[in-house]
């Protein structure tokens, strides 16, 4: 069974039990340099292998950019 | 040698430098890291974005700052209500592992000047989190009180609008800000050049944070240093202390013995 979410405003299809370390894995991203939320609630580095993403979810995953 | 001046202390750390410089704008990472370097700056901010999933493989902008001689100070720029802020700066501790925050709440696109209202509402909350709140704010006292008085690190006005380079428009405004709170005073926004960063220093403004000013002049590199240069030299100035103004001319040589009188 695959559950859709969004992923930084994208929708997306992963399969059920999906966790945020496998998303990142799944989109070829580093979790290092990155921050994860999961419905505006970050997600920490450490949580990142036991919080699974449910149907319907809004992740975003967000980096350090240039800025004044 | 220069007598000693006190080091810049912002929520018990010591800074050096008293020029914070910005990340964004630069013509490319490489450019900016020269110029961090020839600025002398030890505090960069931020900005916090989603990451570009489609972009593979980008350089990351971490991998520019020599974050063992550089604090980073991350941003809430294009935030404009205090939930929005509050959320950025959650994002931005879990990036950078630290709790010290450019929190910046804007009202409007035009002139992005901060909504003060908002910008208090954010700063309650974050600092009752334990953030090191370093708000970008008005040039009114009042709320500079306000946001020292709730436990801010620091207050950051305005001197004109961000990225405008107008230059230092409210030196009075400065001034009653400076006699009011006992946090640092650190410029943000409206330095064009380097005698700009002079006279906000003079006027004894603690820090100056900039970012256009340094990144889209012609020669970023070199502008970098003259507003290094620039900074020292107003705040040597303001400790020196000026001559007051007078209406007319002191001569500066004697004017006894002179030859055939």
């Amino acid at each position: 069974m695959a559950i859709a979410v969004t992923v930084n405003g994208e929708p997306q299809h992963v399969p059920e039990g999906t966790s945020v370390a496998a998303l990142l894995k799944q989109m070829n991203v580093s979790a290092e340099g990155v921050a994860v939320e999961v419905n505006a609630e970050v997600v920490r580095k450490a949580r990142h292998t036991e919080v699974t993403l449910h149907n319907g979810d809004h992740i975003e995953i967000v980096t350090f950019v240039g800025g004044g | 040698m220069t007598a000693q001046d006190k080091p810049l202390v912002i929520a018990g750390k010591t800074f050096s430098s008293r020029l914070i410089v910005g990340t964004g704008k630069y013509p490319s990472h490489a450019v900016m890291k020269q110029c961090h370097e020839a600025s002398g700056t030890q505090m960069v901010t931020v900005a916090v974005r989603r990451l570009d999933l489609k972009a593979k493989g980008e350089d990351a902008l971490l991998n520019w700052v020599n974050r063992e001689h550089v604090t980073l100070l991350p941003n809430t720029a294009a935030c404009y209500t205090a939930d929005d802020a509050v959320r950025t700066c959650h994002l931005a501790e879990e990036l950078g592992l630290s709790k010290w925050v450019k929190l910046e709440v804007l009202g409007d696109e035009k002139t992005l000047y901060p909504d003060v209202e908002e910008t208090l509402k954010a700063a309650r909350v974050l600092v009752k989190e334990g953030f090191t709140v370093l708000p970008y704010t008005s040039d009114d006292v009042i709320t500079a009180k306000k946001l020292a008085d709730i436990g801010c690190a620091a207050v950051m006005p305005l001197a004109a609008p961000i990225g405008s380079g107008l230059g230092i428009r409210n030196p009075h405004n400065l001034r009653l800000i400076l006699e009011a709170v006992k946090v640092p005073v650190i410029v943000d926004a409206g330095v064009g050049t380097a005698s700009d960063a002079a006279v906000a220093m003079e006027l004894g403004c603690d820090a100056i944070l900039m970012n256009t000013a340094i990144a889209a002049a012609k020669e970023p590199v070199r502008m970098a240093r003259a507003m290094k240069w620039a900074v020292e030299a107003g705040r040597d100035a303001f400790l020196a202390g000026r001559i007051p103004m007078k209406a007319y001319a002191s001569a500066s040589s004697p004017l006894d013995g002179l030859v055939g009188r």
